[in-house]
């Protein structure tokens, strides 16, 4: 008994939250548009949510890439098969590893951050006193850094299989001597524009959405005490964790299904 | 009398607490109001409702030609561009400069350009006396700082009505007795109406043109200084005078003291 | 920070993400013409397509031409069809060119092999909608077995 009341009161839960997330956000991007004030402060959050972020993603992209050389490496070379390397190290970063690892990295880097810094806001009152100015704090801190989460994040993403490719070739090529020639066109050879890296891009637009979206979201409803800011920061991650992972189940199924 | 808010029987509950229960409070245009009780009666509550912040489940605000509990979202941010409230905490944007944060109103809602902004910025934070901590973050301000810089950034565009949640907390007697002169010139050269809520019953009075005496929960003395010191009520005399016991209680509501004592390690 | 600054570092980081994007589409990506531009269909039936996918290359001389664009069964004979879709500029087959279902490699993938036929006045020449008559299954590896078997049972 008590179960089910447990499962139908965490159901509506989560229904309610997606529709107040839902409603939040539709609130914060749907309005006459301000190009004039809006892009100084999307410039200012692009530098807090993508340039900060840049550092952690290129050198982890960098080292994933050469943990993929050095595995792929030796796991094909037993079956005489390391021209191969170049399409296994390419695609697994395309298709998965860069979007997915990517917007881990960056749920735990700037999703956490932007958490905390909105429910700062809210705890010391600044959101209320936006509020009292006429000036509504989720057109003026919200929208800027949910389009600077939706372009960051792609981007990153690109930087990140792009970083990891090149550890794969430094790792396989300069280091285990698989061909150069072969590396490059055995992986031209099967990497493919639309399927691969437009796919690839599309989820990590996805997954940007969803995440930028939960950490405002709990930020910007985070109870306004420091348990409550950090209980906050911590469903960031942990949600927007589960919800790339899962996402990205789905996506791979209905794009390479 | 011509009352720029009224606000008319409101009831309001916080969860399961009752806080007001039909209270009624006039603000006349033009004038200084100022709001007393004790600690935790809902002083900031009712500059909160004013502002549409918060909505009583009864009764009804109004502000110039708004009935404030009825406004959409939009019409509500209309309403604000007229009022500005200083908060009790400050609540100055911390990632921006006192200048910044005192500009940031004009930047907001006129179209002035840099130098006229830099020239009203520089008078407002002359007039709270920190116009050499334009540069300075909020949290390189101390607490009395921070609280007259937000102060300056809610007088910023001079709106019709300002009220102003403890402004005198935590101020030495000399710029305690500046801010005193500036909330009534504001007043009396700009004809401004302001609210302001004070526990400092004699910077108050010599400032107040009408007084609000909360407690208990609804309003127990209402009138000009005058009319409030003449009162027969007891709550309003003891609130006054400052005497530690009478009819206001000094705690929170709580059980008997003594058998709470004794109950020992039972947590009530 | 100042603003120009970050403007500054703003923009670093936007012409790094277009590198990273020019890097990936020239160096990573598929750059055949096979792909892009205009392709014309042609059909080729196989009784057997073994490892064949949708999106296996279609070579003619080790060049890729083309791609699987489709693969049914055909309700009828039971046979696969395989949708071919060719590059445009690769448009001079000849209908007496054959299809074989090949492997690249001991391991690789399947892939189709296209073989040019001879041409003749009398020889049409393969357009958009078009089959190939002349094809050559998958080599099974257990069928191939099985015909080695049996050989060596008639020796
Ligand atoms: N966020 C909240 N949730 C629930 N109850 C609250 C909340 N904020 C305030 N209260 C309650 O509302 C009552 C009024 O609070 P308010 O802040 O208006 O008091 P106040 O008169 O401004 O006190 P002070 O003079 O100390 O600032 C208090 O009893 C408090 O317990
Ligand atoms: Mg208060």
């Amino acid at each position: 008994m008590t179960f089910f009341i447990k499962i139908g009161r965490n159901t509506l839960n989560i229904l309610q939250g997606v529709g107040a997330a839902s409603i939040m956000l539709f609130q914060a991007l749907v309005g006459k548009p301000e190009p004039r004030k809006m892009f100084p402060l999307l410039i200012r959050q692009l530098y807090v949510v993508g340039v900060q972020s840049m550092l952690i993603i290129l050198i982890s992209g960098l080292f994933i890439g050469m943990v993929l050389g050095l595995q792929g490496y030796t796991i094909l070379v037993d079956f005489g098969a390391e021209q191969a390397l170049g399409p296994m190290v390419a695609l697994s970063l395309l298709r998965e590893l860069g979007p997915v690892v990517t917007a881990l990295l960056f749920a735990g880097r700037a999703g956490s951050a932007l958490t905390a810094e909105i429910g700062l806001m809210r705890a010391t009152e600044q959101l209320s006193s936006l509020e009292m100015m006429a000036v509504d704090p989720l057109r003026r801190v919200v929208a800027p850094r949910f389009w600077a989460g939706f372009i960051s994040m792609p981007l990153l993403a690109l930087m990140f299989s792009a970083v990891g490719i090149y550890g794969g070739f430094l790792v396989g090529v300069q280091w285990l001597g698989v061909d150069d020639g072969a590396f490059w066109s055995v992986m031209q050879a099967s990497v493919e524009w639309q399927n691969d890296i437009l796919n690839g891009f599309i989820k990590s637009l996805v997954f940007a959405i969803v995440v930028t979206w939960i950490a405002l979201y709990k930020g910007y409803t985070a109870a306004p005490t420091s348990p409550g800011i950090s209980a906050a920061t911590t469903q960031t991650v942990v949600y927007s964790s589960l919800a790339v992972l899962g996402l990205d189940f789905v996506l791979t199924a209905v794009m390479f299904g | 009398m011509d009352n720029l808010v009224e606000v008319k029987d409101i009831y309001f509950k916080r969860g399961d607490t009752l806080i007001y229960e039909d209270v009624s409070v006039q603000v006349p245009r033009g004038k200084v109001t100022a709001i007393m009780g004790p600690s935790g009666c809902g002083k900031t509550t009712l500059l909160r409702l004013i502002g549409g912040q918060l909505k009583p489940q009864k009764g009804s605000i109004r502000f110039a030609d708004y009935e404030i509990t009825e406004l959409g979202r939009n019409q509500l941010f209309e309403a604000r561009k007229r009022m500005s409230m200083l908060f009790q905490s400050g609540a100055l944007f911390s990632d921006i400069t006192v200048f910044e944060n005192v500009a940031f109103p004009l930047r907001e809602h006129t179209n002035l350009p840099e130098n006229i902004i830099a020239t009203v910025v520089k008078m407002k934070l002359e007039a709270v006396g920190l116009r050499g901590a334009g540069k300075l973050f909020p949290q390189e301000l101390s607490g009395g700082m921070a609280r007259r810089a937000a102060l300056a950034r809610s007088i910023a565009l001079d709106p019709e009505l300002i009220m102003y949640d403890e402004p005198f907390a935590g101020q030495d007697p000399i710029s305690m007795g500046m801010l005193v002169k500036l909330i009534r010139s504001l007043n009396s050269t700009l004809g401004l109406t302001s609210i302001v809520v004070s526990h400092d019953i004699h910077e108050v009075m010599s400032i107040a043109d009408h007084v609000v005496i909360l407690a208990n929960k609804t309003v127990v003395g209402q009138g000009t200084p005058e009319e409030l010191k003449r009162d027969g009520n007891d709550l309003v005399q003891q609130f006054l005078r400052g005497e530690a016991d009478g009819p206001v209680p000094f705690h929170y509501a709580a059980s008997e003291y003594e058998s709470d004592l004794l109950a020992g390690g039972q947590k009530k | 920070m100042e603003t120009r600054k970050i403007e500054l570092l703003v923009g670093v980081f936007i012409s790094a993400a277009v590198v990273a994007l020019i890097f990936l589409a020239l160096q990573v990506a598929n750059q055949s013409s096979a792909m892009r531009g205009e392709t014309y269909t042609l059909y080729a039936n196989f009784d057997n397509i073994g490892g064949l996918k949708v999106r296996s290359p279609v070579k003619v001389g080790g060049v890729v031409v083309g791609r699987v664009a489709n693969i049914e069964l055909d309700p009828e004979y039971f046979e696969a069809v395989v949708e071919l879709q060719i590059s445009k500029s690769f448009s001079q087959f000849p209908e007496t060119s054959s299809a074989s279902i090949l492997t690249s490699g001991l391991l690789g993938e399947q892939y189709i092999g296209l073989e040019p036929g001879f041409m003749d006045d009398d020889v049409f020449v393969l357009e958009d909608g078009d089959s190939i008559f002349s094809t050559n299954s998958a080599v099974v590896l257990e069928e191939l077995i099985g015909q080695f078997l049996f050989s060596q049972g008639d020796n």
